[in-house]
């Protein structure tokens, strides 16, 4: 099937009455529970079925980008923390990254891996959180109670350290501003031990659960030539079989010092997404177990000047989010002030294969694709 | 510094003083492109050098240049785990062709260069706003826009208030 573009969806068209009918056209949101957040889907149905999708996006737009340009580089630092509001660490180590690269400097090895250890966190914090937004959307109800209650020992340990538990702006450009607390090492090996019973018990409500496989299993299905064509990257890239993550292709932060896998899927069905981000979780947990045994000492503030003048140039840095490609795009004209900063955000570029991936489908597999996409609107309007 | 490659030299000697510079910044290389080339070249990369993934499509506004316009493409090819940018500089009143036929993840990325700063792109099969309201004047990623402007009639005809800050 040839990628199609979102555009060819004809609104104008109406039959004469409604009994003559057999298109339909329907607002999906943007108040509706199952769109995560303001998201308005406008649906040409004949019946039950999808014959095209239109997404109509926006409500949430702050012009992130324009702010960008009127703030020094430090202070649009915790602005970042407000796109991608589940994953706000890995936005700001996103952030982080691509201005000490603009400015010739890296974070020492120690701040290096406080920040692998927290993003990997908040990556698993992520997944649950979708997890369980996604079972309940589907109908079951019970994984939403689940994950939201092991997420909290991460936002606990979140909380600890820098005294926000979501919109943390953990990091700073440089290195990371707070030193680990008196026992942090000791919360994040107890939460280790903690966690993998959980996911355990994440799969057997779901893994083998007939009503789940019934929904999941060959619901919107996308081949891997369709999720490069459409840009498509993250769990959803990977369980179309591509095996294909930052984190290993382009290692940044330390990445290179941990030994884990790329889980992947073949069928590139919500199914298999399911499973990838599970596996995503477990590799979590490794990364985290080999950072924090291995956690050198030293200095956790690289030396930069106190007033942030880049030189004039321009840098692309991306880091592999929890929901794909994060990539930040900065251009400096020498100032304190970015010139130009903009985001690649991943959710934003996923949705676009919504139509592709639902039509011909079910007005409920519509639902599943949504939440199996994991996409936060807060990044997608920023 | 230069950016020497096989690639580059092949592009040099195919179009000549076409490819207006070349360069690696920080271990990142790019090329400025004539604008009448770059749907060409875009193609040749696709094709011919495996640029496969269209990561980003974006641009930047210098109000002081007589060409006001970089309009950036991020490309990245999975083969040579490589990821470059190729660039072209346009009037205000210029366009650029559309790369929807050879990238589809490009339709929503030049909707919104398009909203934010209002390059037209030819061939582009749907070009209308995508993050602000169709009706919106101005485009608010130019610099001549202010912080706080803001369209006031629209705000007031459609959210009935006085103003939006």
């Amino acid at each position: 099937m040839n990628p199609t573009s979102t555009s060819n969806l004809d609104l104008d068209t109406r039959q004469e009455t409604f009994l003559d009918a057999n298109e339909l056209i329907i607002n999906m949101g943007p108040q509706h529970p199952a769109t995560h957040g303001v998201l308005r889907v406008i649906l040409k149905l004949d019946g039950e079925k999808v014959l095209g999708t239109e997404c109509v996006i926006g409500y949430l737009h702050r012009g992130v980008e324009k702010i960008a340009e009127n703030r020094t580089y430090t202070m649009f630092n915790p602005y970042v923390d407000r796109m991608d509001y589940v994953a706000a660490v890995s936005n700001g180590l996103g952030y982080c990254e691509a201005v000490e690269k603009l400015l010739n400097v890296e974070a020492p090895p120690r701040a290096r891996y406080i920040r692998v250890i927290l993003t990997e966190l908040n990556r698993l914090a992520s997944h649950q959180l979708w997890l369980g937004t996604h079972a309940l959307d589907i109908g079951a109800m019970t994984p939403l109670f689940y994950t939201f209650r092991d997420r909290e020992e991460i936002l606990k340990i979140f909380e600890k350290y820098c005294g926000a538990r979501l919109t943390t702006h953990a990091f700073r450009i440089g290195g990371c501003v707070y030193e680990t607390y008196d026992g942090f090492e000791d919360d994040v090996k107890k939460f280790l031990k903690f966690v993998p019973p959980k996911i355990d018990e994440y799969e057997e409500l779901l893994t083998t659960n007939r009503i789940w496989l019934e929904r999941t299993r060959n619901v919107g299905t996308i081949s891997a030539k369709d999720c490069i064509a459409f840009g498509v990257t993250g769990p959803v890239l990977r369980a179309s079989g591509v095996k294909w993550d930052i984190r290993k292709a382009q290692p940044y932060s330390g990445y290179e010092n941990f030994d884990f896998e790329i889980p992947t899927g073949q069928n590139g069905d919500t199914y298999d997404r399911y499973l990838v981000r599970l596996a995503e979780m477990r590799q979590a947990l490794r990364i985290i177990d080999q950072a924090v045994n291995s956690i050198p000492e030293g200095p956790i503030m690289a030396k930069i000047p106190k007033v942030i003048k880049p030189p004039v140039g321009e840098i692309y840095h991306s880091i592999e989010a929890p929901k794909g490609e994060l990539g930040y795009f900065i251009v400096s004209d020498g100032s304190t002030q970015p010139y130009r900063v903009r985001v690649r955000p991943p959710s934003f570029v996923n949705l676009q294969a919504l139509d592709l991936m639902v039509r011909g489908a079910l007005v409920a597999d519509v639902i599943a694709v949504i939440g199996t996409l994991d996409i936060v609107l807060g990044e997608v309007d920023r | 510094m230069p950016w020497d490659s096989e690639m580059v030299a092949r592009f040099k000697q195919r179009y000549g003083s076409g490819i207006r510079e070349a360069s690696t910044y920080l271990g990142q290389s790019y090329m400025i492109v004539d604008s009448s080339l770059i749907h060409e070249i875009l193609q040749l990369l696709r094709d011919d050098e495996g640029f496969d993934y269209c990561v980003d499509v974006t641009a930047v506004h210098y109000p002081q240049r007589e060409q006001q316009f970089d309009v950036v493409w991020i490309l990245y090819s999975f083969a040579r785990n490589l990821r470059i940018r190729v660039k072209t500089l346009i009037h205000e009143t210029e366009s650029v062709p559309s790369s929807v036929d050879l990238w589809v993840t490009a339709d929503w990325l030049e909707r919104e260069c398009f909203d934010m700063f209002g390059i037209k792109f030819d061939g582009h099969p749907n070009l209308k706003r995508i993050l602000l309201p169709d009706g919106w004047k101005g485009y608010p990623l130019r610099k001549d826009y202010g912080i706080i402007q803001q369209d006031k009639e629209w705000v007031q005809i459609n959210l009935g208030i006085e103003s939006g800050q």
